[in-house]
């Protein structure tokens, strides 16, 4: 069972029903549960989604979109029913703050999803969550089954004439690719997780063709918050163009590794230093991975800076999923760059032959490198077959693949250069050119 | 009663199974949890549960293969009657995680993706799990295990052992 942390520094806004049985339902609503959502049927979907946008909440998947401007594109009218689609797939290495909110505050989600439904005009919501989540899965359901026999899911919902919402909850079944928003509407829709191609966009043509709404759990869970404080208040807690707080996920070699709700803009290296307690065992910080597997390492003297989107985009890496990997002076950066590729070739749906043949390759050659068959041309080989997955598919998953693998070797090629001195001498492995010149 | 005659599931399966294809606007909807809770009533998904769920979401055997093949939890051979899941991704790793793998391999004395002879246990390595704060983990079945140590698991593998551990479905 996850165990809860804290730390001084928090502010608890999407926590702060956590540890308090906030998954029964009477427990929620004593805690101020469902007050946003009846407030956001009083107001509107104008008012709900202006406090959206004044509250500068971005997208907690990682590609940090603001939520409200994407609500504002769902078209008002359309043929086809809109949909709300909680992305709870959660697979980003390193990640696991929406499997605390599954677990503490599942009516939170399912506010936020009513929420969003009221602001788009759906009625009907899909919760969403990876299939090795199916304790977690269990733990919705019944908040779903709880919230429809108290009359706030279903037809006329706190009693209010012609106010109808429908949830349905969905298991995935092993797939990171599926957290892709295109590649999860094809999930959903019964089919191969494969990406579609966009535009159109999911907010013009989504699920099942209908317009339609895709945010992570974490984003949805945060919208029943905004409403309740304002989306003004809300964005005073982060920094600029980055409102409220956000759930990071600390892990690897720090001495209290945890979920840790912090504002956003907290200081990437108080976050490690203080907050988790720093460097477990005293040791020295090698790198930290900033934001799950996909994002650029940074080296120990880069992570002095705020985690936001904006300023971890200038530092050169991602605030991606808000999972920060921590990486003491003992870890081999060659045996982490393969295990972080090893993940993306067992991944890659294969639909786009970059991210197919790329990480496919990257895994071949970097196996070789670690297992000592490896030559200084890989170095940049590595590097050249990287660089041409960029911006060549479909879904960002070949980007996710090729950015950390550019970071490693752009930033750790002297050890990447060392490691070939202290490996086997023995050949054990074919090299590349003894591979081109066997087929000439 | 179910929908289909001379159903291979149990009363309640099948009977779950008439409800999912009903929540949707699209029959197909159904098909992923469908094959992952027929998985875990029959321990893989065997050729007649693919013929079974096809009937059911009037689909042909090839798109549900089609699907099947794309989802690294669905198996089409059977597992051990405990699946024990290790994560080695990054965070784990990071903290252990292939010694616990190295563990379970000798502990059970099998490999990735093996059984053992008795069908009791299997063993995989997986990737992140989504358990990365209480890292190394590992999942027996679906559940959780976590914070683990090479004590902890042979503490955890004897429970199993013992019928003790929680069996979920």
């Amino acid at each position: 069972m996850p165990t809860l942390v804290s730390h001084p520094d928090e502010v608890r806004v999407l926590s702060r029903r956590f540890g308090q049985g906030a998954a029964e339902i009477d427990k929620y609503v004593e805690l101020d549960g469902y007050k946003a959502v009846q407030k956001a049927i009083e107001q509107g979907p104008e008012w709900v989604i202006n406090e959206m946008k004044a509250s500068g909440l971005r997208g907690r998947g990682g590609a940090g979109f603001p939520t409200g401007l994407k609500w504002s594109f769902v078209p008002k009218t359309s043929e086809k029913p809109k949909y709300v689609l909680v992305n709870g797939d959660e697979s980003e290495p390193g990640t696991c703050k929406d499997h605390v909110i599954f677990l503490h505050d599942p009516h939170a989600v399912i506010e936020g999803t009513m929420i969003a439904g009221l602001a788009i005009g759906a009625k009907m919501g899909f919760i969403y969550l990876r299939g090795e989540y199916r304790y977690l899965l269990k733990i919705v359901e019944k908040a779903v089954a709880d919230a429809y026999a108290k009359g706030f899911l279903g037809k006329n919902i706190f009693g209010k004439e012609g106010v109808d919402f429908d949830i349905v909850t969905q298991t995935g079944a092993g797939a990171y690719e599926v957290g892709e928003e295109s590649a999860l509407m094809e999930s959903l829709e019964g089919k191969r997780g494969v990406p579609r191609i966009k535009p159109p966009f999911p907010a013009v043509v989504g699920l099942y063709g209908g317009p339609t709404v895709i945010n992570n759990a974490e984003t949805i869970a945060s919208a029943p918050h905004i409403l309740l404080m304002g989306g003004a208040d809300y964005a005073k807690i982060g920094s600029e163009r980055n409102g409220g707080t956000r759930l990071f996920g600390i892990s690897g070699h720090v001495e209290r590794p945890g979920v840790y709700e912090l504002p956003m803009g907290y200081n990437l290296k108080k976050a490690i230093y203080e907050v988790a307690g720093g460097v477990k065992g005293g040791r020295k910080l090698k790198a930290v991975v900033p934001g799950g597997s996909s994002c650029p390492v940074l080296l120990p003297d880069e992570i002095d800076v705020g985690l936001d989107f904006d300023q971890m985009g200038k530092a050169g890496t991602m605030l991606g999923s808000g999972g920060i990997v921590v990486l003491d002076e003992t870890v081999s950066i060659v045996e982490f760059a393969l295990r972080t590729i090893k993940f993306y070739q067992h991944e890659s749906c294969g639909w786009c032959i970059p991210c197919r043949e790329g990480t496919d390759w990257l895994k071949k050659t970097l196996t070789r490198f670690y297992n000592g068959g490896g030559n200084l041309k890989d170095i940049n080989n590595i590097q050249y077959l990287a660089e041409n997955m960029m911006g060549r598919t479909f879904c960002p998953l070949g980007d996710a693949a090729a950015m950390p693998t550019l970071g490693f070797i752009k930033k750790f090629r002297p050890e990447f250069e060392e490691y070939l001195k202290g490996a086997r001498t023995e050949k054990t492995f074919i090299t590349t050119e003894e591979l081109i010149g066997a087929s000439h | 009663m179910s929908t289909v005659t001379d159903s291979i599931f149990t009363p309640a399966t099948a009977e779950r199974f008439d409800k999912l294809v009903t929540l949707y606007p699209v029959k197909r909807s159904a098909l992923v949890p469908m094959l992952l809770y027929a998985q875990d009533e029959v321990g893989y998904v065997s050729d007649a549960v693919v013929a079974e769920i096809a009937q059911r979401l009037d689909l042909l055997e090839l798109d549900v293969r089609g699907v099947l093949s794309y989802y690294s939890m669905l198996r089409t051979k059977p597992a051990g009657k405990y699946n024990v899941q290790v994560c080695t991704n990054i965070s784990c790793m990071l903290v252990g995680g292939y010694d616990i793998l190295d563990h379970c391999k000798a502990k059970l004395g099998i490999g990735h993706k093996e059984v053992t002879p008795d069908g009791q246990f299997s063993l995989e390595e997986v990737e992140c799990i989504g358990a990365c704060c209480w890292a190394p983990a590992m999942q027996v079945n679906y559940d959780f295990h976590d914070n683990l140590t090479t004590v902890k698991v042979d503490a955890i593998l004897a429970e199993y052992a013992a019928g003790r551990g929680k069996d979920v479905k």
